[in-house]
């Protein structure tokens, strides 16, 4: 069953962009902002479950645990130290910022561990799983039931939780909400918090998909992620899920049944089409420009 | 209860509010009156610390908020219904009356939830419909509402009555006087200087930025430059 397999290998990537890009999609809608430094957030996860897993040495757990705090903590931080002082700047000026932190910590981990791929350590058995004669790995049925916890609990925490519906209220009307008393500047951290500790979990599932890991790997995963993003409506976190699944098959399909020299530019396209047809994405509302 | 003192806003170099004072008292229904552009709405942002003034001194309750943040004014009970409403589209009109009720720790928001639909029963009806489809006379009434459910004890309205029929403004008008009668002390922006005085204790009058005209309402309602501007 090549095509069940492909199928559900897609989907699998598919869920590791809609991780990342519903960190896109969440930051946007909030912070009305791009964030392109997110995919390195990604890189930078991979890299703390690795050195914490292969060279501190501490449980899979601890690594897990610490590399989802840290990139909550960096993406905090970047948001408080880059991005709160051009809050009123335009939005070029964010743009050109948040690349200069994706170079800053490209650059950086560089520097620590050098070009070369480092080798991620194994979280889990290296076996396969049959399902309805499709071989599945164990990795990327992880990836798979992660991204849909993941994405359900956040989806009920938007949707039913106080501090849910205060973040909504942020990302429509910021000083509307201040009149109720929601702190803008907290929430805008718990948004950067929650999207970059997303993140990290799509840095260690990368790194158990794919086994090796380099500084420059949350380039263009950051990249077809976004287009996922884009592609599902940004702002919205369904739009982020579907539209991270549906690259994912597309990639899987062309690479299978075409040519993995045409997956990028089936994933492009993909962009392209979309910003034509429907730019408001598949879940997204009318994009107004706010003022 | 409230006192505004040499008040000066800028936005850029744009000076929108020239030293304006006023006060309002424990129990009061003040009018803030002007054409467009006069710098009412300013006023209010100020007081709810939606913009920081330049200069003059802002005091609520005898303490100065001149420089806290929107979210910390609120606290204070100092409840704004902003100019246009702005209440949460996409939020249902229930999530909407429950952000009103953010900072609340107490157990009586259901209580007072209910008596927000007492007094705008329609609201009742709605509850779960997203705010975002309510008629404009709806949307005044959840934006009153979701300030009422943050307990003020100073209500600011920004032109409640704007954009609503002749019949809905009678009622949202008649609203402000029972808010008040229940204790509530309002400040109410107007154009519709007519309405606004017949309900105001006092009123002041509002000419780019400065106050040309302030006293009792029915005095400021019987001012020659007044009734010539906005009463014909
Ligand atoms: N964000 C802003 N940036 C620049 N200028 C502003 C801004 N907000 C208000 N102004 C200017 O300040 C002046 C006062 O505006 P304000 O909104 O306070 O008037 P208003 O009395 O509320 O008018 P209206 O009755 O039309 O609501 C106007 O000249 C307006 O152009
Ligand atoms: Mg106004």
């Amino acid at each position: 069953m090549e095509f069940l397999t492909q199928i559900i290998n897609g989907l699998s990537t598919g869920g590791m962009y809609a991780l990342v890009a519903i960190g896109y999609t969440m930051v946007y809608g909030i912070a009305k902002m791009i964030n392109f430094a997110h995919g390195e957030i990604i890189m930078v996860g991979a890299y703390l479950a690795y050195v914490m897993t292969s060279i501190v040495k501490v449980p899979i757990i601890v690594s897990v645990l610490v590399a989802i705090a840290g990139c909550a903590l960096l993406g905090v931080v970047t948001e408080k130290v880059a991005y709160k002082p051009l809050r009123n700047s335009g939005s070029l000026a964010v743009l050109i910022t948040a690349i200069g932190v994706s170079y800053l910590l490209q650059n950086l981990f560089l520097i620590l561990f050098g070009s070369a791929a480092r080798t991620f350590p194994q979280f889990m058995p290296s076996g396969t799983v049959s399902l309805f004669g499709a071989h599945i790995t164990y990795v990327a049925l992880l990836s798979l039931v992660l991204t849909f916890i993941c994405t359900g609990l956040l989806l009920l925490f938007i949707n039913k939780t106080k501090l849910g519906k205060a973040m909504r209220a942020v990302s429509e009307d910021r000083g509307a909400a201040e009149l109720m008393g929601i702190n803008v500047n907290t929430t805008i951290s718990l948004t950067f918090a929650i999207g970059s500790g997303l993140g990290a979990i799509a840095g260690i599932i990368y790194g158990m998909s794919y086994s090796l890991i380099n500084p420059y790997l949350g380039a263009m995963l950051g990249i077809k992620a976004f287009i996922a993003a884009v592609l599902g409506g940004i702002g919205s976190i369904q739009g982020a899920m579907v539209g991270g699944l549906i690259i994912g098959v597309a990639e899987a399909f062309t690479i299978s049944y075409i040519s993995s020299a045409f997956s990028d530019a089936v994933v492009f396209g993909i962009l392209i089409f979309i910003l034509l047809v429907k730019p408001a994405g598949l879940f997204g509302q009318n994009m107004r420009e706010k003022v | 209860m409230l006192k505004v003192d040499h008040l000066n806003v800028y936005y850029g170099v744009i000076h929108a509010i020239k030293n304006v004072s006023f006060e309002v008292n424990q129990g009061e229904i003040v009018a803030l009156i002007g054409a467009n552009g006069a710098g009412k709405t300013s006023i209010m942002h100020a007081v709810s610390g939606l913009v920081k003034p330049k200069s003059g001194i802002i005091s609520f309750m005898g303490e100065d908020i001149t420089k806290l943040h929107a979210h910390k004014i609120i606290a204070r009970k100092l409840a704004q219904v902003p100019e246009g409403r702005r209440i949460f589209a996409q939020l249902t009109v229930q999530d909407n009356l429950e952000m009103g009720a953010y900072l609340r720790t107490d157990n009586k928001i259901n209580e007072d939830l209910e008596k927000v639909y007492q007094r705008f029963p329609r609201l009742k009806e709605r509850r779960n419909q997203l705010a975002g489809t309510l008629s404009g006379g709806e949307q005044q009434m959840l934006a009153m509402g979701r300030a009422l459910m943050s307990k003020p004890t100073l209500l600011l309205l920004d032109e409640p009555s704007m954009g609503l029929s002749p019949i809905l403004v009678n009622e949202i008008f008649d609203i402000i006087k029972s808010i008040n009668k229940d204790g509530v002390t309002v400040l109410l922006v107007e154009q519709n200087a007519n309405k606004a005085l017949s309900i105001a204790d006092r009123a002041y009058v509002l000419e780019t930025g400065n106050v040309i005209v302030s006293g009792k309402a029915a005095d400021v309602a019987n001012d020659s430059k007044v009734r010539e501007a906005y009463l014909g």
